[in-house]
């Protein structure tokens, strides 16, 4: 099997297994929806207003959101000790990370396009800038926060309070990516600047970290 | 036995040296150096600010090269790499004390000549970012499982090092982009003559410490490290005698 096929191979398990039982999905969606309406009820938010904080709200609440999921996707693998049998098998390890950011990928973009309509409602949006420079933002600020996430899951697997450490470790290193997407998010809302800079940070950011992510994902799959 | 002995009189000697220097230093720094025209007396925290923040930049890079050494040696020689991975967790934490007195001097001095704590300027906030990137570290070395901290602080590592360039990058960015406030041009707007000996006498003097703290650090982990190793092997051969 070639490499691409190894990778689709874990993004159809992991897909049909979400299928399946729908918990990551059906708790993100349920959760980005509270921190939405806790975020307006703090804030009441007029549409000037909204159009200032709305960037940095909705990218708040997907990163809260896809830690939630992002807990889960790899402790499923360790029931039955499949992880284990993942590590003994002859398929590359990059190839089983990938799958994993692929699926987790998919499953944040599902509560992306759910989550946009709600945002728009209640916070009253339409951008004033180029707003289909939004399509170009969103996939690649979720990615960001997707690949590293999975590499951080799996590195905190095996340590005790991993709940705890994911958050720790992987909001610091994703503090320029954060910026850059919700810099770009207000320029392309509010029109007043051009996101050209910070789309332009997102993707070296992903292409440097999702680089790191293949390389090093087998030293931590094997770290004993 | 012998060798121990040489080393622990040289760091002896090597502590009273530095803070020798220190105190010579501070001398220089408080008393010696003219005070500043505009500021006054309160530039002088300057003498132990700008030390630490340089020294807390010049760690992180001992650090990175620690756990590229302990990625490379991990599987070829696991001796070495402890060794290495001693050097990384030394020189991480030096790097969070470093930092911690930069952001906490810098403040100091910012409630008096701002009238704030903080502000979010370009170098406040990269500083910031440096220091919750090694604290993060730090966390993660503690919460992880034994046998397995070496690899994943080390990987963490590498994440650290190619996150600082972009965040200076994104920061600097973020900064020209919205009006920055008043900031002091630093040491090298119009720097006066008559204050180079206490910059170098401070700067050289907080490299010293910082590199004793670096050593002794070390030489501790080592010693865990070996504790740890020779209790290892005590159980084998207890369990090596019970099977005969």
């Amino acid at each position: 099997m070639s490499y691409f096929g190894h990778v689709f191979t874990h993004l159809r398990k992991d897909i049909q297994l979400e299928w399946r039982s729908r918990d990551s999905i059906n708790g993100m969606l349920f959760f980005s929806l509270l921190v939405v309406v806790v975020f307006s009820l703090a804030f009441d938010p007029t549409a000037a207003m909204s159009r200032q904080i709305a960037g940095g709200i909705l990218w708040v609440t997907l990163l809260f959101a896809s830690i939630t999921a992002l807990n889960q996707a790899w402790t499923r693998e360790q029931r039955n000790r499949v992880l284990d049998a993942l590590r003994m098998s002859p398929a590359p390890p990059s190839a089983l990370f990938l799958g994993k950011a692929l699926a987790n990928l998919l499953f944040v973009a599902l509560v992306e396009v759910v989550l946009a309509p709600l945002f728009i409602i209640f916070y009253n949006l339409h951008a004033l800038g180029q707003g289909w420079l939004l399509l170009v933002v969103m996939p690649l600020g979720t990615w960001a926060l997707v690949c590293n996430g999975t590499f951080f899951a799996a590195l905190g697997l095996r340590t005790r309070n991993r709940e705890l450490l994911l958050p720790l470790i992987l909001f610091p290193i994703s503090i320029p990516a954060l910026l850059g997407m919700m810099q770009a998010t207000t320029a392309i809302l509010t029109g007043e600047s051009e996101p050209g800079i910070w789309i332009r940070l997102l993707i070296a950011y992903n292409i440097a970290f999702t680089t790191v992510c293949l390389l090093l994902f087998e030293t931590v799959l094997s770290a004993e | 036995m012998q060798r121990s002995r040489i080393f622990a009189s040289v760091g002896i000697a090597w502590l009273l040296l530095t803070l020798v220097v220190i105190g010579y230093a501070t001398r220089q720094g408080l008393i010696l150096a003219p005070t500043d025209v505009l500021q006054g007396n309160v530039f002088r925290i300057f003498f132990y600010h700008v030390p630490h923040s340089m020294l807390s930049l010049v760690f992180p890079y001992v650090n990175f090269g620690a756990s590229l050494c302990y990625l490379f040696w991990r599987r070829r020689d696991p001796l070495k790499a402890l060794t290495a991975d001693a050097w990384a967790i030394a020189s991480a934490e030096v790097t969070v004390v470093y930092a911690s007195i930069c952001l906490w001097t810098g403040m100091l001095w910012g409630r008096v000549e701002w009238g704030l704590w903080w502000t979010w300027d370009a170098r406040l906030t990269s500083m910031l970012l440096l220091w919750l990137l090694y604290v993060s570290y730090l966390m993660l070395r503690k919460l992880s499982s034994t046998g397995q901290t070496h690899t994943l602080a080390a990987v963490l590592s590498v994440f650290a090092a190619i996150d600082v360039p972009i965040v200076y990058m994104s920061i600097q960015w973020w900064r020209t982009q919205h009006p920055a406030p008043v900031f002091f041009g630093g040491p090298d707007a119009g720097l006066d003559k008559s204050m180079y000996p206490a910059w170098i006498w401070n700067i050289v003097a907080w490299g010293m410490w910082g590199l004793f703290l670096l050593i002794f650090r070390y030489m501790l982990e080592r010693r865990r490290q070996q504790s740890q190793q020779d209790a290892a092997l005590q159980a084998i051969e207890a369990s090596l005698e019970l099977a005969k």
